[in-house]
């Protein structure tokens, strides 16, 4: 019997120190903010991890998802509830903002039912493209200018609880009978479709799903920038979540979880090279992908990420598909 | 109407750039079936380098042209065989992520060298000729013609040429040409080398036209002429020109026609593209290939 029970313990351990960290002062605060960052990049790259790992489409526009979470939970908590109330509201302002950018995440998915592959790579850019113009165009959330007035509300704890909630949803997701169907289209979507599986249901879900938590993600980061503007959410965004993602590696949740640490980790790291510690990244990335195309987990997973099931019957790599 | 003329002029002068760019992008797809999204920053190297050649060497259009051509081109060749080459038995995202890699690479070493946004000096004197109304200057019609004369010539080399030929044929199958003799890696080497040299002269005449450049110039140009060669079928290379010069039409129609404030081009121009691809998904002149169970 493979055994996993420290996982709850863990996890009740992490969360208190979540909260002692901050009112103790454990880590300064420094740490505790690049902490923060990892936490909200963990949920960015599990998400796209999502769409382009398990699902393997190639979506370029992620931060467009973010972006949208981000403007409607500040719009939120700035314009329309209390300022008293901010903390308590928060989550729901969180929640708002995720339901919002999975609304429109349903209107993505939809082109995706003719197109994969290259075309819906340009849909996803074009839309990216799109949403960063039109905030840039409404004047009453600042347009170019930016959005500010945000409280400081993204703790630690927060952080800590939505990285946990959103990974969990997602690994269930995927070991689900739905994340086979998800797995499916990556090998072969002609062949699931004869094997009965729903694509257009699966596809469309696992875009709404996956820009749910973009939004999340958003709206995590909006409050704890407290300011937002259009272009932190162009394409260079959109490519330092692919980047996470493929660094980690493809179809695996501990792999986003470690390629977002990394990669979050390593820039700040090297912070003191300034403006080469940009040349020097690029470079590594570049030599990981030759010696090791598929990232570092690659189509592996984690133990403590791992159903029991499929731990007892040693299914823990899942097959490599000729198309991804 | 002497608007129309105008804006007309000023849509084709943006267009070429962006196809000579999406040539380069539907080229490499077409033989390697992979998106070189290094290809944007290739085409900002080549605005660099024609400053570079035109500031410290002080040479004439002519060479300055042929000089940063040359260079990008070996550039986009010595970064296929480091980068690209060992990956072509991998995941084709993983090709796809290296290209990423290169291309933030290339934009921050760039910036590195040199941090703020260079004037590139003027290399031709441009003067102006109203002809009825309309102003069209020197450097519109040397964009413009030189533009459509270097498509002339790759369409020559492409169709009638045995390096065009063995090009077509590795894009149409690639396990068999290699047993017909045919030098897959020289005919790469020389797709790459063709493909980034367009893009150098995009580079170096976008210089000369908005002659402030900086190292992430590449970025935004590079993406909206991936766009272009998508809109026009990815692979087809008439295809590419004619996605070019539609995104460069749509752009000034959206400024010029005066409907939408001018800040809306982006939106107006790529919403109309997703417009396009519901209705003919694979693009203008592409051609869907048809999934085999």
């Amino acid at each position: 019997m493979a055994k996993r029970w420290p996982l709850p313990v863990l996890l009740a351990l992490g969360f208190l120190l979540s909260f002692a960290i901050p009112s103790l002062g454990l880590l300064d605060q420094y740490v505790q903010l690049i902490l923060m960052y990892v936490g909200i990049n963990i949920i960015l790259a599990a998400s796209l991890n999502l769409i382009n790992g398990y699902m393997g489409e190639f979506s370029v526009g992620h931060a467009g998802f973010m972006a949208i979470g981000a403007y409607v939970a500040s719009i939120l908590t700035v314009l329309v509830f209390p300022s008293a109330a901010g903390p308590w509201l928060f989550p729901v302002a969180v929640i708002a903002g995720g339901l919002g950018a999975g609304l429109v995440g349903m209107a993505v998915a939809i082109p995706s039912f003719r197109t994969r592959g290259d075309y819906l790579a340009i849909v996803t850019l074009a839309f990216n493209m799109i949403v960063k113009s039109v905030f840039e165009n409404i004047e009453a959330i600042g347009g170019p200018r930016g959005f500010l007035g945000m409280d400081k509300l993204t703790t630690l704890p927060w952080v800590f609880f939505w990285t946990v909630v959103s990974l969990w949803i997602m690994r269930n997701l995927v070991y689900s009978n739905f994340g086979r169907g998800v797995i499916s289209i990556r090998e072969d979507e002609i062949a699931s479709d004869l094997m009965s599986v729903n694509t257009r249901q699966v596809k469309l879900v696992a875009f709404v799903v996956s820009s749910f938590f973009a939004g999340i993600a958003g709206g995590l980061f909006a409050h704890l920038l407290q300011f937002i503007n259009p272009r932190m959410f162009d394409i260079l965004k959109s490519t330092d979540i692919l980047i996470m993602v493929y660094l980690g590696g493809i179809g695996s949740i501990a792999g986003s979880v470690l390629g977002a640490t990394i990669y979050t980790v390593l820039l700040e790291w090297l912070r003191p090279l300034g403006i080469w510690r940009m040349v020097l990244m690029p470079l590594m990335l570049v030599l990981l992908m030759i010696y090791r195309p598929r990232g570092i987990m690659g189509l592996r997973e984690a133990r403590w990420f791992t159903p029991v099931r499929d731990l007892m019957t040693g299914k823990r790599h899942q097959s490599l598909g000729a198309r991804t | 109407m002497t608007y129309v003329f105008q804006q007309t002029l000023n849509a084709l002068q943006l267009g070429s750039i962006y196809a000579l760019i999406a040539l380069g992008y539907t080229m490499v797809y077409g033989i390697l079936t992979m998106i070189n999204f290094a290809h944007g920053d290739l085409f900002m190297i080549g605005a660099f380098f024609c400053f570079a050649i035109a500031t410290f060497f002080g040479l004439p259009f002519v060479p300055t042209l042929l000089l940063s051509m040359i260079g990008v081109a070996f550039l986009g060749v010595v970064i296929e065989r480091l980068a690209y080459k060992p990956l072509r038995q991998a995941p084709r995202v993983s090709a796809v992520i290296t290209a990423l890699g290169v291309g933030i690479f290339l934009e921050n070493f760039t910036l590195a060298l040199n941090p703020y946004p260079q004037h590139v000096p003027t290399l031709i004197t441009d003067t102006t000729w109203i002809v009825g109304g309309v102003s069209i200057s020197s450097l519109q019609i040397l964009v413009i013609g030189l533009s459509l004369a270097l498509m002339m010539l790759l369409d020559f080399i492409v169709r009638r040429t045995m390096v065009g030929m063995a090009m077509r044929a590795i894009s149409w199958d690639k396990s068999i040409v290699p047993l017909m003799g045919v030098p897959v890696n020289r005919i790469i080497s020389i797709t790459f080398a063709l493909g980034t040299g367009l893009g150098a002269a995009a580079g170096t005449m976008y210089g000369l036209a908005y002659p402030v450049i900086d190292p992430y110039m590449g970025i935004l140009v590079g993406w909206k002429a991936f766009i272009c060669a998508v809109v026009g079928g990815i692979g087809s290379i008439r295809g590419a020109m004619i996605g070019g010069f539609i995104l460069g039409a749509v752009e000034i129609l959206v400024v010029a026609s005066k409907i939408f404030p001018s800040t809306y081009r982006d939106f107006v121009a790529f919403g109309l593209l997703l417009v396009l691809l519901i209705f003919r998904p694979y693009g203008i002149l592409g051609k869907p290939r048809p999934q085999k169970v």
